[in-house]
């Protein structure tokens, strides 16, 4: 893979990096036909970010001629080469990065004012596809809002605050933070901040409900959001499914997908089947990307995918997938269809150095194993598909 | 009851006495080499020398010459004595940091000679601070052999440029390697660290560089290691002029001449901080010569600089 990038696109990509950086602690680079995905997931596995940029991009943008060109680095060594970001725009007159995995190559090169060369040769593994289940346009509630609006929120809650809850009815959205214990409640200082219905550029709640999740992923995003002043559209429904927010533009995708906590008591509309499997111990490492194997699965793509065949089951976990827009799909029928793998699965994980009553869900499990066919099918599609998504009004389904 | 160890004496008997307007013309280049707690002060009627050395590989000289002091009278030769670089620049700077438009610090620094305690008389706004900081015995300064008959290749860069590269430097790399040569990549500084190399590159007619003297590109030095045993004891010893009667068997290792230690040319980037220009030149023997051209408040040029060995420290094959 060999792309050139010039002028403010480069800052825009390390902005990305920067973003992605909040998140997780390993960049994985996977250079696509429909353009070049920089994704990141977080340690406990509860987050997972993906910056989708286009060819168009790029001054030049050639992809890998086999599609097996995907790898991953410790995120602190990209952030290296886009030192002084702030600087970045005057200094950088273009930015070029190889990949050659065959040559264990991954060359960032920044030509500089005053003829300064910059050359960066990282090293990197070979790694698997991280890519996860989430289904927008299922999600009973859509907002979307300039960036500022998000940040002047964010910004009244304290840097440390972890988890920040977020209600909604027809008229406005409350936010609030999270405090865990209930004896703590008392002594917590407890802010509210509400936000009008009519602050949103968009604003779909067909179902009131309350969710919680974690404040420093969302950080993470509004660090790039304000950045590229490009409006955040927040897609979420009940506690336990994960929220996705999402960002585009003409070359330009981001989406970050974030569980939440689900509520205990709440009636759940998931199978019975259901249990809680331990996963593996969470490490860092991943080489066992292969058991931790996702559906990459855009909305509308997935719904229009004929293509997409049935997955193998994986053995371990009992894949109990919910269909998108709820669980109407599955009293439908169309569980059976392909299609039917819309929406996160939700396995219960047990995550290391979080306090023990904390329930944030797993996006990631299963293992599918697309065959290279697919994936490039799936990619193909996915470029259509974006843009059908951001000209949909309504939030039905793409057919 | 005496506060000081050594004596004092009446003002004509000063050898040297030196005195600023602005003191901060004097402790501005000294921070710029105040990495260690010692420094060698020597003065002559050209100006006052003050050198700090780390363990043997590295040197930083900075010279303020006499026209830079409103008063500077020296009765001897040269005059030297050793104290503790970071005291002074405490007493030097006690009146505070900060600079408030039109008031400076003067300075009044007598010395008596061997022996005698160096004193300082401050004043800021009609407010007099005497320091007397305890002298120690001058250690000879080491001499690199550095002279310009030697140096193989020489550039001048802009200090901007450099400062830029130098910030953003892999910390994580044990060593800094240096490349002149007359072909590509013309000036290059490399970093080997944990996340992979990365690699400045200057070209010889970019507009930051003011000077381009390339005649050849670093070769590596060939060392031979002789082992010994002498009365049981074992000895590594590493020459090209060595006694050969008592060996008992050698290796050849190549050592490329343009890496230094990271840590050795860290304290550099505080001078590189303060100067506008900077000469980077080498010698065939790898050693690494940095001079710095700084401006101080009044405009005044002073020069510092820093020598440097090549990292001898090979890996093992």
């Amino acid at each position: 893979m060999d792309c050139i990038l010039i002028g403010s696109n480069v800052k825009v990509l390390a902005k990305a990096v920067q973003s992605l950086s909040r998140l997780g602690e390993e960049l994985y680079l996977e250079p696509q036909e429909n353009g070049l995905a920089l994704r990141t997931v977080n340690s406990s596995r509860s987050a997972y970010a993906c910056f989708l940029f286009s060819p168009l991009f790029f001054q030049k943008y050639t992809p890998p001629k086999s599609s097996t060109q995907r790898c991953k680095m410790v995120i602190k060594s990209v952030q290296a080469v886009f030192k002084s970001l702030s600087s970045l725009e005057k200094t950088v007159e273009k930015c070029r990065i190889e990949l050659d995995i065959e040559k264990s190559r991954l060359t960032f090169t920044l030509h500089c004012k005053h003829g300064l060369l910059k050359t960066h040769n990282l090293s990197f593994q070979d790694s698997e596809s991280l890519q996860a289940v989430f289904d927008k346009e299922g999600c009973a509630n859509t907002l979307t809002a300039q960036p500022k609006l998000l940040v002047d929120t964010v910004l009244h809650f304290p840097p440390s605050l972890e988890e920040v809850r977020v209600s909604v009815n027809d008229e406005r959205v409350l936010f609030r933070n999270h405090v865990e214990d209930e004896a703590e409640q008392s002594k917590a200082m407890m802010t509210e901040f509400c936000l009008s219905a009519e602050e949103f550029d968009r604003f779909v709640v067909n179902m009131h409900t309350c969710i919680t999740f974690c404040l420093k992923e969302l950080r993470g995003l509004l660090v790039f959001a304000e950045s590229s002043g490009l409006p955040v559209s927040l897609y979420f429904d009940e506690p336990g499914r994960p929220m996705v927010l999402s960002l585009t533009d003409s070359v330009l995708e981001v989406n970050f997908v974030l569980a939440t906590l689900s509520e205990e008591g709440q009636p759940r509309n998931h199978n019975s089947n259901m249990r809680r499997v331990s996963e593996p111990p969470i490490t860092d490492d991943f080489m066992n990307d292969d058991v931790d194997y996702i559906i990459a699965m855009e909305a509308g793509e997935l719904a229009g995918d004929s293509d997409w065949p049935e997955p193998p089951r994986h053995a371990l976990t009992p894949p109990r997938l919910h269909g998108a827009a709820g669980d109407q799909q599955e009293s439908s029928g169309e569980c059976e269809d392909e299609d039917g793998q819309q929406g996160a699965e939700e396995t219960p994980v047990e995550e290391s150095g979080r306090p023990p009553n904390k329930k944030f869900r797993s996006l990631f499990f299963g293992s599918v194993l697309p065959t290279p066919s697919q994936m490039s099918n799936r990619t193909l599609q996915s470029q259509e598909v974006l843009a059908s998504d951001s000209e949909d009004e309504d939030g039905s389904p793409s057919p | 009851m005496p506060l000081s160890t050594q004596s004092d004496q009446g003002d004509g008997q000063y050898v040297l006495v030196a005195s600023l307007d602005n003191v901060r013309n004097l402790s501005n280049i000294l921070k710029a080499i105040a990495f260690k707690d010692h420094a060698l002060f020597n003065a002559t009627p050209n100006g006052l020398k003050v050198t700090v050395e780390d363990s043997k590989c590295l040197q930083a000289n900075a010279f303020i010459q006499s026209e830079i002091f409103q008063e500077f009278t020296i009765q001897e030769d040269s005059v030297s004595f050793q104290v503790n670089l970071t005291v002074l620049l405490d007493c030097l700077t006690i009146f505070g940091g900060s600079t408030v438009p039109g008031v400076t610090t003067a300075l009044r620094l007598c010395y008596n000679g061997y022996g005698y305690p160096l004193k300082l008389f401050l004043e800021e706004g009609g407010v007099v601070t005497v320091c007397k900081i305890n002298t120690q015995e001058p250690e000879e300064p080491i001499d690199f052999e550095f002279c310009s008959t030697n140096v193989t290749n020489k550039v001048i860069l802009q200090s901007d440029s450099l400062r830029e590269a130098f910030s953003e430097l892999d910390m994580t790399s044990e060593v800094l390697q240096i490349t002149m040569s007359p072909s590509q990549p013309y000036f290059r500084l490399s970093t080997f660290g944990n996340s992979g190399n990365a690699h400045y590159d200057y070209p010889k007619d970019s507009d930051m560089m003011e000077l381009f003297q390339c005649t050849k590109t670093q070769t590596n030095r060939s060392v031979t290691h002789f082992f010994l045993i002498n009365k049981g004891r074992f000895f590594c010893h590493q020459s090209s002029n060595y006694n050969h009667n008592h060996l008992h068997g050698f290796n050849s290792t190549v050592i490329p001449l343009s890496r230094y230690k990271m840590s050795l040319l860290k304290p550099s980037t505080k001078a590189l901080a303060l100067s506008c220009k900077v000469s980077v030149r080498t010698d065939s023997q790898g050693f690494l010569s940095l001079q710095y051209l700084v401006r101080n408040d009044d405009g005044q040029i002073c020069f510092v600089e820093y020598y440097c060995c090549p990292d001898e420290d090979v890996e093992e094959e």
